[in-house]
């Protein structure tokens, strides 16, 4: 249980254990030859097809050409500050949205209502105000001196304020649904809070965290519009893959663009896969 | 007891902070900023033709890419969960790619579209054959639109599908409803909740969405040019003020598609 | 919505134009800083006789962006880029066949306001300590007018030391260089000499500087193979006395050459021309550019 979809579920409050689905009678409303053919269509056109476009495209000139595109030093250097600085904000955001996610579900201060609704604003937000809004407040024209723009902390900083919701709103239903009674077992028996988090909450909350950091992490790879204003987009310094993709482009090098999106989606896809199976290894070892 | 009190007190200075360094100062000091020269003056500013263009272009793209997705949403988490995909080997694939357009740079569905839609492009030839206009026209940006909101509705009914069970449609089976019958009375109302919490968050992105429809938009005025595109383009123009009043409206917007999720349903946490 | 008075208008003073039907349509898909010269001029060409009733479409976006799209398939009349790649691109997928030049400039010094570092000519930006604002060349067509007008100063060599340890940030389009530079960042901003004007005229505190020798810029503009007579009119127009009128309110120079010329105004002819330049220079990966952008991995790496 452990997609940012379960606060839906926590809503619902008391919530049944699932039985084993019995066959065709309740799975699709229609006839399902023609439910898969739909969703088979859906997804084809909208997302298989052209992907599949952009891939075909970056093996234009076959596979020496797209080791070429992908081996350059700027490509590989914009790839690897990608995931470096993915990888650093997808931990910072573990750490941080549970912490958060726990303040929002164990505390209660006045205005906590209006907190856990803006949570989900970045989500909503489209990327070029988050990158006006972020530049306003710490770029050169910063009304409290704060000057982080042209940095590579910039890119940490706008990554951040996309990627918020994930692991917050992951951790979020698990924690409401935890089961007090263990915590206060062994809060009787003398542990002390740290002990009771790391032995008991964590272990609890480790798949979600995992999840949500997961899609943070792959939504960091890709973020483009919040960043291009604020990071100056320096080669070897501040430019990420989605960036250099846009220079490619640009350039009419379509080559060159699709490759080095091919091994960003490479890598998001292996991210998504592992989490999928994650989630399934997790329910199934669940309390 | 003072330990855990101040703890508490610790943790919530932390979480607070962050939220306000991150969050609630950036988007307090824009709407400060953009209030600044009055409503008056952001209430013309929203309220020029080409803002007005864009606001209604925005809601249409919304209004048919959101039903849209949360149809078949609703139908790929069925089949997924319950239904013939559920148990096809292609099980983590289908929901891998389901995941894919949260990773997808904005650059690349923009490349990927015109790859397939545009006149040089695979459907090149049969689209300009047969009169039709999909990139740089409202078509190419509601699939833009479709593809960035596409795991939201699917990812939200999942879990609930699974955490719900069957029993009250196998009962209704034995009882004689037909599969429609049982999905229309018993399905829907059941995951109601998680079908509107996709249909919030979808909505939210598909007003915000910027990087793909930038590319397939053709930035026409008075017809193709939604409310962020509008900020981009008034930002510059030098119209900085003009931009934080659209993303403003934008902000506004967003917010009210959240809220209007807390009313419907107040019980979020206990 | 108001179709008829160039694109939706974004201000609450404009009026729409009667643009009544039966005039014909056109669509004009152009580069992004004319637009405040042709929200200006769409109107008055509207009441002209040939542009009376004429519904007039507008889309501006970057200039390769433009293009690209009028080559993906987005519907134009009349096309108007800010370097010629842009139009040969249009030539070589058949949707345009010639074009004319519809504006000058010249590669400018945009300073803050009374030229604090004394900045007059392109070797006083190699002087120690000044930062310069210039735009990505592989995403921005000005940023390739003010590296050509760089090399033609003092060919790769100057061009290389300007970019590696002048430039710091790469904002990806002219207007953001703007933006940036406005905002406080750099000494100087490499632009068109118009942009200065048109920062001006918006409020910014800034000077244009023309060095002694310079490169001339040239705005193309064409119409489509497909487009209708309307077409011809506005182009017509808008290169004619009447048109030029908007466009010299802006700072753009006429079609035949800058009013004030530099002493020694090169023009891209004289460098080799489009094609071979950019070929040498821009190409993604083999162009002398993107060698020096690598290179400047090795020295400003940490």
């Amino acid at each position: 249980m452990s997609t940012l979809a379960t606060s839906a579920l926590g809503r619902l409050g008391r919530v049944r254990r699932a039985r084993a689905a019995s066959p065709a009678l309740t799975g699709d409303p229609i006839p399902p030859r023609l439910a898969v053919g739909t969703i088979v269509l859906w997804l084809g056109l909208v997302v298989l097809l052209p992907l599949a476009a952009v891939a075909t495209r970056s093996f234009d000139d076959g596979l020496a050409g797209f080791w070429a595109s992908v081996s350059s030093r700027q490509a590989v250097d914009a790839l690897r500050f990608t995931l470096l600085v993915s990888l650093l904000v997808a931990a910072i955001q573990a750490v941080m949205g549970t912490v958060v996610a726990w303040v929002l579900v164990r505390d209660s201060f006045r205005g906590k209502a209006f907190v856990n609704t803006i949570i989900d604003l970045p989500f909503a937000l489209p990327t070029i105000v988050a990158g006006l809004t972020l530049l306003a407040l710490y770029g050169p024209r910063s009304p409290i001196g704060v000057n982080v723009s042209f940095t590579q902390a910039s890119v940490a900083l706008a990554l951040l304020f996309v990627t918020l919701p994930f692991v917050v709103r992951s951790v979020q239903p698990v924690l409401i649904e935890l089961d007090r009674e263990m915590e206060q077992a062994a809060a009787s028996l003398g542990a002390g809070p740290a002990t009771i988090f790391r032995r008991i909450v964590l272990p609890n909350l480790a798949p979600a965290v995992l999840s949500g950091a997961a899609l943070a992490f792959a939504r960091a790879v890709g973020e483009f519009g919040s960043l291009i204003l604020i990071s100056g987009n320096i080669p070897f310094q501040t430019q990420v893959a989605s960036v250099f993709v846009f220079k490619q482009l640009e350039s009419d090098n379509l080559r060159g663009a699709s490759a080095v999106s091919v091994v960003l989606l490479a890598l998001s896809l292996l991210v998504l896969l592992g989490l999928r199976l994650l989630e399934r290894w997790g329910t199934r070892h669940a309390r | 007891m003072r330990a855990e009190t101040l703890t508490r007190i610790g943790l919530r200075t932390i979480a607070l902070g962050y939220l306000g360094l991150l969050l609630a100062f950036p988007v307090g000091y824009i709407l400060y900023e953009t209030f600044a020269p009055g409503v008056g003056a952001v209430w013309d500013s929203v309220t020029t033709p080409a803002a007005i263009s864009a606001f209604w272009l925005t809601l249409t793209v919304t209004a048919i890419a959101v039903p849209l997705n949360t149809v078949l949403g609703v139908l790929t988490a069925l089949s997924l969960v319950r239904g013939r995909l559920g148990r096809s080997r292609a099980r983590p694939l289908i929901e891998a790619v389901l995941d894919l357009p949260f990773a997808v740079s904005p650059v690349v569905v923009g490349l990927a579209l015109v790859l397939v839609y545009g006149r040089t492009g695979w459907f090149g030839d049969e689209l300009a054959t047969a009169g039709i206009q999909v990139i740089f026209s409202l078509p190419g940006m509601v699939i833009a639109t479709v593809f960035v909101c596409l795991p939201f509705v699917a990812r939200e009914v999942m879990p609930v599908l699974r955490e719900i069970g069957d029993e009250q449609e196998q009962a209704a089976a034995t009882l004689g409803a037909t599969r429609w019958q049982a999905f229309r009375r018993i399905t829907v109302p059941s995951i109601r909740w998680g079908i509107a919490y996709g249909v919030v968050l979808s909505t939210a992105r598909a007003v915000g969405e910027f990087g793909a429809v930038s590319v397939v938009s053709g930035k026409i005025g008075g017809e193709t040019i939604t409310l962020p595109l509008l900020v981009e383009q008034r930002y510059q123009n030098f119209d900085l003020a003009g931009a934080y009043a659209a993303s403003a409206l934008l902000a506004v917007l967003a917010l009210g598609t959240l809220l209007a999720l807390t009313l419907v349903n107040p019980r979020k946490d206990h | 919505m108001a179709n008829g008075c160039g694109g939706a208008s974004d201000s609450k003073a404009a009026t729409p134009a009667g643009a009544t039907s039966g005039g014909g349509s056109l669509s004009l898909v152009a580069y992004s800083t004319p637009q405040v010269v042709y929200d200006e001029l769409i109107p008055a060409f509207g009441a002209t006789a040939a542009g009376r009733g004429v519904a007039v479409k507008t889309s501006f976006g970057a200039s390769g962006d433009q293009s690209r799209a009028v080559d993906a398939g987005q519907k134009a009349d009349v096309v108007s880029f800010s370097i010629e790649p842009d139009m040969t691109r249009l030539q070589d997928a058949g949707v345009v066949s010639d074009f004319r030049t519809i504006s000058t400039s010249q590669v400018a010094f945009i300073v803050r306001k009374g030229n604090p570092k004394k900045i007059r000519g392109w070797d006083d930006l190699l002087a120690n300590g000044v930062e310069v604002v210039t735009p990505n060349p592989f995403t921005s067509g000005a940023a390739k007018w003010n590296l050509l007008g760089a090399y033609a100063h003092g060919g790769l060599p100057y061009t290389e030391k300007l970019l590696t340890e002048h430039v710091k940030v790469q904002d990806k389009s002219g207007r953001e260089a703007l933006q940036t530079f406005t905002a406080g960042t750099g000494d100087v901003l490499l632009s068109y000499a118009y942009e200065g004007v048109t920062a001006q005229k918006k409020g910014a505190d800034v000077d244009v500087v023309i060095p002694d020798d310079t490169l001339r810029i040239d705005i193309l503009i064409a119409r489509t193979k497909d487009a209708g007579p309307e077409a011809d009119a506005f182009i017509d127009y808008a290169t004619g006395p009447a048109g030029q009128k908007f466009f010299a309110g802006w700072g753009y120079d006429p079609p035949a050459g800058p009013r004030k010329p530099a002493p020694k105004l090169r023009t891209i002819e004289d460098l080799g021309g489009w094609k071979k330049l950019n070929a040498d220079l821009f190409d993604p990966e083999t162009g002398s550019i993107a060698k020096i952008e690598e290179a400047a991995g090795v020295s400003t790496a940490k």
